[in-house]
């Protein structure tokens, strides 16, 4: 079967996209533009983008979207899904946006349990602000705000999402990390993500690993590396939570 | 529209409990807040309203977070405000800023109270330029300043019409004073007063089939060049200047012949009108202005009335140290009136107040 180059959700008028060459951005996008299409949700998914490389995608799809403000993502999708809960509200955010700035309106959004789904992209660091360390970035990693490698005994150690919405969701949510490395997983993954709102079994978490090459300065094969080597082997990769039961393709 | 007061009648109620009626009066579907003093009665009493009538309440985690619900909810399609005060004000000005920028219909009620800082929780008005002017944008918000109880209940229902027509973010500027007193008013539903409610409609979720029916509508604040952002804030300002015709209120009162302007606004304007009936006795020629929109501001009024009425003398009088008389002073540049001032920030203003100073300078 001949697969379309693009998903039927995209919108063509804003391709090609503004990620930099290496970016995981678009292998993220790539799986939930599938997975909306599968789902036939297109008409009434509403995208979120958060201040970031996020942004970037603020018209990428077909849909209605609406970019918002640095990790203010998470309460515009809660005032939008309470007041139309039939629209499926997803929002788009890097690890800085959810884990840092943001970090109050995604732990209460968690325990609030709201219904909605929520995309975070874990690069390791600030992308669009020129690389500075993000609450992501691992022990040792140079950035520009931790040039000589992050110390932990100063800055701590890398934020673990999943595992912290997980401690505090109801059953009922979902909450799994995928990779742009794996891509029949993250499909899977973010399809469960979707599906989870659509038949309003609570909060939804997805964290997806991926790529910077731009600002680790790395080239294909070390970027790689570090994505499978050493991001996977400290962020482990699963559904964490997930009511339709683990492994359920 | 849901009637909810029925027939007109009199009421003896705290202002936030006139903030609720009002809202639901006027059709708000939902609020979202967080606790702040002295606001705190108006999600009160709206929590325990609203439901009778299916409307919603959620207490957020922050400020900022009430701010951007709301964003979210008026996106897509409903009438939706919050109330803050202080500190709650200033988190707020970030996502008030988004309204700003995505011409969004948010409504606030604003009760300010004493600052810098956590300040009082009673009273001031410190929050002028906050609400007027807050935020990294040219202040493109309507600001009603209120003075009675009456006109916290006018002015909560006008203000969900004035932002879902004009689409800017509008705020109802109150304070400690007129949250938490008891005061009579007359309540009613707007239709009884042949007042038309907008029916709210949607930015997002619009549907159809898109790439069929329509284009998907995308919604950004953010541009990539100087000239994108300068034509979409000139457009705005072009916007407001043309609404402002049909939003800017003020009153006068004995200003025809009076030899000293008292100006003054929110719930001073009070003590400024019993100020003038008590040195009108005194045989001292008294008239007073004020603006009950703060921003837009009723400035070439102010001058039209100005050299008309040749004064001889301008008192400025405010709960704070001079951000009203900044508005004033921006607005009548080139007159040549000396401007005497009354400053108490945080602090109330009696007629008495007024008076002395008026007789120290006259």
């Amino acid at each position: 079967m001949l697969l379309p180059a693009m998903p039927k959700s995209w919108y063509l008028p804003t391709k090609p996209h503004k990620f930099c060459p290496g970016c995981g951005h678009g292998i993220v996008l790539k799986a939930l533009g599938e997975a909306v299409d599968e789902l036939n949700i297109q008409d009434k998914t509403i995208f979120g983008f958060d201040i970031g490389c996020s942004l970037l995608a603020w018209d990428f799809f077909g849909c209605d979207s609406v970019q918002t403000h640095h990790g203010r993502t998470t309460p515009v999708m809660v005032g939008i899904k309470r007041s139309r809960p039939e629209l499926i509200c997803v929002g788009y955010m890097g690890d800085g946006g959810g884990y840092s700035i943001g970090s109050q309106h995604l732990l209460n959004a968690a325990v609030r349990d709201e219904n909605i789904t929520l995309v975070l992209v874990n690069n390791t660091n600030y992308g669009m602000t020129g690389g500075q360390m993000a609450p992501t970035t691992l022990p040792g990693q140079k950035t520009e705000t931790s040039p000589f490698g992050r110390d932990p005994e100063t800055t701590g150690y890398p934020t673990k999402g999943p595992e912290f919405i997980a401690a505090i969701t109801s059953d009922s949510a979902y909450v799994a990390r995928a990779t742009v490395s794996k891509y029949k997983q993250l499909k899977r993954y973010t399809k469960n993500a979707l599906r989870n709102q659509m038949e309003n079994k609570g909060f939804s978490f997805l964290e997806v690993l991926s790529t910077c090459p731009t600002n680790w300065k790395t080239n294909a094969q070390q970027t790689w590396n570090f994505l499978e080597e050493e991001m996977e082997s400290t962020f482990r990769l699963g559904e964490l939570k997930t009511p339709f039961g683990k492994g359920v393709k | 529209m849901e009637k909810i007061i029925g027939e007109t009648k009199k009421a003896f109620i705290t202002g936030n409990e006139a903030v609720a009626w009002a809202a639901l009066a006027a059709g708000a579907d939902s609020m979202f807040g967080y606790p702040i003093t002295p606001q705190n009665e108006v999600m009160h009493y709206w929590t325990r309203i609203s439901p009778q009538y299916s409307r919603s309440f959620l207490q957020t985690e922050d400020e900022i977070s009430a701010g951007f619900t709301v964003c979210g909810a008026v996106q897509s399609g409903k009438k939706s405000f919050t109330a803050t005060a202080g500190p709650g004000n200033v988190l707020m000005q970030e996502p008030f800023g988004m309204a700003e920028a995505m011409r969004l219909p948010l409504v606030a009620i604003i009760q300010q109270r004493g600052g810098p800082s956590s300040g009082t929780v009673i009273y001031s008005q410190q929050e002028v330029t906050l609400t007027a002017y807050g935020g990294n944008g040219e202040g493109h918000r309507i600001v009603y300043s209120t003075s009675t109880h009456q006109e916290i209940y006018d002015y909560t229902i006008k203000a969900f019409n004035t932002a879902w027509k004009y689409r800017f973010p509008v705020f109802v500027l109150g304070d400690g004073y007129q949250a938490k007193m008891r005061e009579p008013l007359e309540m009613y539903d707007p239709e009884d007063k042949g007042i038309e409610m907008i029916t709210p409609y949607p930015l997002i979720g619009l549907g159809g089939k898109i790439g069929v029916d329509r284009e998907p509508a995308h919604f950004c604040n953010i541009y990539s060049m100087e000239e994108e952002l300068y034509d979409v804030v000139m457009q705005f300002e072009q916007d407001y200047e043309a609404m402002s015709r049909d939003v800017i209120e003020y009153r006068e009162f004995f200003c025809e012949d009076a030899d000293i302007i008292i100006l003054a606004h929110g719930v001073v304007s009070r003590a400024a009108e019993d100020a003038v009936l008590i040195l009108r006795d005194m045989g001292i020629k008294a008239g007073f202005f004020r603006p009950i929109t703060l921003r837009p501001f009723p400035g070439q009024q102010l001058r039209d009335m100005l050299s008309q009425v040749k004064p001889q003398k301008i008192l400025v009088a405010e709960s704070a140290m001079g951000q009203f008389a900044k508005l004033v002073k921006n607005e009548i540049y080139g007159e040549n009136i000396p401007l005497e001032t009354l400053f108490k920030p945080g602090m109330g203003i009696i007629d008495h107040d007024i008076v002395e100073k008026v007789r120290s300078i006259f």
